[in-house]
């Protein structure tokens, strides 16, 4: 017993002990995984025998046309999510921060409420809505507006604009509660300080606000690009599986998807998903530096 | 100050991501697979024949299968406790109803050799992710598995590490049964693997009572220009009789597919032409069937004699509201699709008539089995002889047959029973009730000019390419034959 008493109270010991479920969970679900993917994405895996091929994978990758409708459509996708789910929860949770707002418990749930919502089942609404038929809640509104009826998910255009109207719909309070969480770290002795200089509001939310919500809004644009190059099922929801016409929907994980579960090709699915590893640690390391977040602070 | 607000930030990501990745492994094997609806190629898996689960007025894609996701996962087991326990998977219920019948026949028969089987229904993409994944673990799979064509070559690729060749459990029926379509079941090795249901031979649709009302004269002389149509000019020049008579907008004489290519295989068949090569061969889409009936296609589109079909097929919700609101009055489709107009339009009754496929030149091959499900026994099977003998006699046994033809709707394999009076003229069942013409004098009549399109490896590509792509392009986008055969072309070269 005062072994064990001792051994938890050992400053030495304790914090290993403390840190040593999260280690493991990592250890078996992230690097294990990351391993064996590096090494299947230089094999053909079939079900007769596994064949060590150098990197043929990432050379076919090259040359694959839809896998390049893959990137450039999660590349767009991200780049639009970044520009309107930064802006406005950002917004959003200054007026939630603000006096100018009443029942703001109420309004935090209504935004929040979709991020608990199933995508299954919202996927499919969104889909439904989305029809091509006149009947078609979409089609209902423009014809109403006099625009006609469109095919929605055949295009490029709208259906880009579907899954960034289903990503918003879902993601904006998540946001919204970082951005609101960082608000609230800030000190309001500094925008007292800034009343007495004689700031406006939009001078106090320009020059107090932005730099001291600074930490928060890169941990969400960091989220936010890895989500975005990673979306999938949003894709597969809206357009009932990995296929869409013109692969308009179709995404790196998509893409992923379809070749290592659906075709069985492991090897070349771990090809895929090495590749969009390593663009989105790209992204995000370029993106840190530029932010200063990766210097050594400042005191 | 900002570094403990971004500690306590990569603390909550660490543990997000951490249960991020519990969540995100299990995702699509136990949501996104319920919502696949696969295209219209790929035969009969899309809106699944027990399909009493289908919302008729959902616009979408969805099918069947979105409702069954959402429901608990049908399971019934058959037979006698006390015999061989084996599990079955399928996507259509009614397929489980049809082992769970023959397994009561069997016991009957079999005293001293009884089963018992489960049948379990999952959704179509579900049903295959799981096979594949189970059959990869080496445990957990099925003894006996329902496998659709398009989804078979994923399947057949483990051969007898997976599989149990059929070859001898199957050779007492093989000189009855259509042999092109044991042939589509077959391993790179050259054994049996998958047992078939059905020919799915396609032929002609026709809404005789639609056309009758339009053009003002009885459903004899319809029909008797119908059966005057031998080439593709005379099906488009009565369908152009037909739009002239009707003269109302948002009507149209058929409906020209963009997620399915069955088409194309017609195509195909009446030119002896197959673009995967065949088992062993390179695959070709630039074929010169592929290119007329595309040119065609898009003429008709332009002429306003065809629509695309709305959401790519007919065989989906919106096709069937299609055919309901008599917006096409005819489309080939194989005889499979017969099951749809009685489980989704049963007020079409008495209305179709069903007629052999026009053809580009008289002398033509006029028809082409499409679509299918190989039933398999996997090598984790408790029983292997056992399961391989029931499974054969179930699915190829005159008995077999029997049943299949009148549960399931199918044109069957053995080609004894096309033309037995008893069998295919019989008036109790639903399908001879149903169309005005009996289905099987129309199959019997074309059994030699039925060709063979293979489903091969590099078939799920040329699908998918096609049916995303290429037939988007030419129907929907105008873009010409010549530069989209092409660019399906360089997608399925990078895969050989």
């Amino acid at each position: 017993m005062n072994k064990f008493k001792k051994f938890f109270y050992s400053q030495k010991a304790a914090p290993y002990v403390f840190v040593l479920p999260f280690i493991l969970s990592f250890l078996l679900f992230w690097i294990y995984p990351l391993c064996s993917t590096i090494t299947m994405s230089f094999q053909d895996i079939t079900p007769t025998g596994t064949e060590w091929i150098g990197a043929k994978n990432f050379a076919k990758l090259l040359k694959d046309t839809v896998f390049h409708t893959a990137i450039k459509n999660s590349f767009q996708y991200m780049i639009l999510t970044l520009v309107l789910l930064i802006p406005f929860p950002m917004f959003f949770a200054v007026l939630m921060d603000s006096r100018l707002v009443k029942a703001k418990g109420f309004w935090k749930a209504c935004l929040y409420v979709p991020a608990l919502t199933s995508v299954v089942i919202s996927g499919t609404l969104f889909r439904l809505m989305f029809s091509e038929y006149p009947t078609g809640q979409m089609n209902v509104i423009t014809a109403a507006l006099g625009l006609g009826t469109f095919k929605w998910l055949k295009m490029k255009a709208t259906g880009l604009g579907a899954l960034l109207l289903v990503a918003c719909w879902r993601w904006t309070g998540v946001n919204m509660l970082y951005f609101i969480s960082g608000l609230k770290a800030i000190d309001t002795a500094m925008y007292e300080a800034a009343d007495i200089d004689g700031a406006t509001a939009w001078q106090k939310f320009r020059y107090v606000t932005i730099p001291l919500l600074k930490p928060t809004t890169v941990y969400v644009l960091t989220i936010s690009v890895y989500a975005g190059l990673a979306m999938f099922m949003e894709s597969y929801m809206l357009w009932a599986g990995p296929d869409s016409p013109n692969n308009i929907g179709l995404t790196i994980v998509g893409y992923l998807y379809k070749r290592g579960i659906t075709k069985n090709q492991l090897g070349y699915g771990s090809a895929v998903g090495i590749v969009l590893l390593v663009i989105a640690l790209a992204i995000n390391i370029v993106q840190l530096i530029l932010n200063g977040t990766l210097k050594k602070e400042e005191n | 100050m900002k570094k403990k607000v971004l500690a306590t930030l990569l603390t909550a990501a660490m543990l997000a991501t951490t249960l991020a990745g519990c969540g995100g492994g299990a995702a699509p094997e136990n949501e996104g697979g319920g919502v696949e609806a696969p295209s219209a190629e790929e035969g009969e898996a899309p809106a699944a024949e027990g399909g009493e689960a289908t919302a008729a007025d959902e616009g979408g894609e969805a099918s069947a299968d979105d409702a069954a996701a959402e429901e608990e996962i049908p399971t019934a087991t058959f037979g006698d406790p006390n015999g061989t326990h084996m599990e079955m998977w399928t996507f259509v219920e009614l397929h489980g109803q049809h082992y769970g019948n023959m397994v009561e026949k069997w016991n009957e028969e079999n005293p001293d050799r009884t089963i018992e089987i489960t049948c379990t229904t999952y959704p179509y993409a579900d049903m295959h992710t799981k096979l594949l994944t189970s059959l990869n673990a080496g445990t957990g799979a099925p003894d006996i598995c329902d496998v659709e064509i398009g989804q078979f070559p994923n399947v057949v690729a483990g051969l007898d590490t997976w599989l149990v060749p059929q070859n001898d459990t199957a050779a007492p029926y093989l000189d009855t049964m259509v042999q092109a379509r044991m042939d589509v079941y077959k391993g790179s090795d050259g054994n049996y693997y998958g047992i078939p249901y059905h020919v799915g031979a396609t032929v002609m649709y026709y809404n005789v009572a639609a056309m009758a009302e339009a053009m003002g004269i009885s459903n004899d002389d319809v029909i008797a220009k119908i059966d005057a149509v031998t080439t593709w000019d005379d099906y488009a020049a009565l369908g152009q009789e037909y739009l002239d008579a009707v003269a109302t907008d948002g009507k149209y004489w058929t409906s020209v597919d963009t997620a399915g290519c069955d088409w194309q295989w017609i195509a195909m068949a009446e030119y002896g032409e197959d673009w995967t090569g065949g088992m062993d061969g390179t695959a070709n889409v630039q074929l010169d069937s592929v290119k007329k009936m595309c040119t065609m296609e898009q003429e008709w589109v332009n002429s306003g004699l065809a629509e695309v079909s709305p959401d790519g097929h007919v065989d989906l919700e919106a096709g069937f509201q299609n055919i309901l609101d008599h917006n096409i009055v005819s489309f080939p489709k194989a005889m499979w699709y017969m099951s749809r107009f009685t489980n989704y339009m049963p007020e079409e009754k008495g209305n179709w008539y069903i007629a052999k496929c026009p053809v580009f030149e008289a002398g033509q091959k006029c028809s082409v089995g499409i679509g299918g499900t190989g039933t398999v026994v996997t090598q984790q099977a408790v029983d292997k002889d056992l399961a391989s003998e029931f499974l054969c006699w179930a699915k190829m046994s005159e008995e077999g047959e029997q049943l299949i033809w009148d549960n399931l709707g199918f044109d069957v394999c053995n080609t004894v029973l096309w033309n037995d009076d008893a069998f295919a003229h019989d008036d109790n069942n639903q399908y001879n009730q149903f169309f005005i013409n009996y289905p099987y004098d129309v199959l019997y009549s074309i059994k030699d000019d039925i060709g063979t399109v293979y489903t091969t490896a590099i078939s799920p590509t040329i699908n998918e390419q096609m049916c995303n792509v290429t037939l988007n392009d030419i129907l929907e986008n105008g873009v010409s034959v010549d530069e989209a055969l092409q660019a399906a072309q360089d997608v399925v070269d990078l895969e050989q």
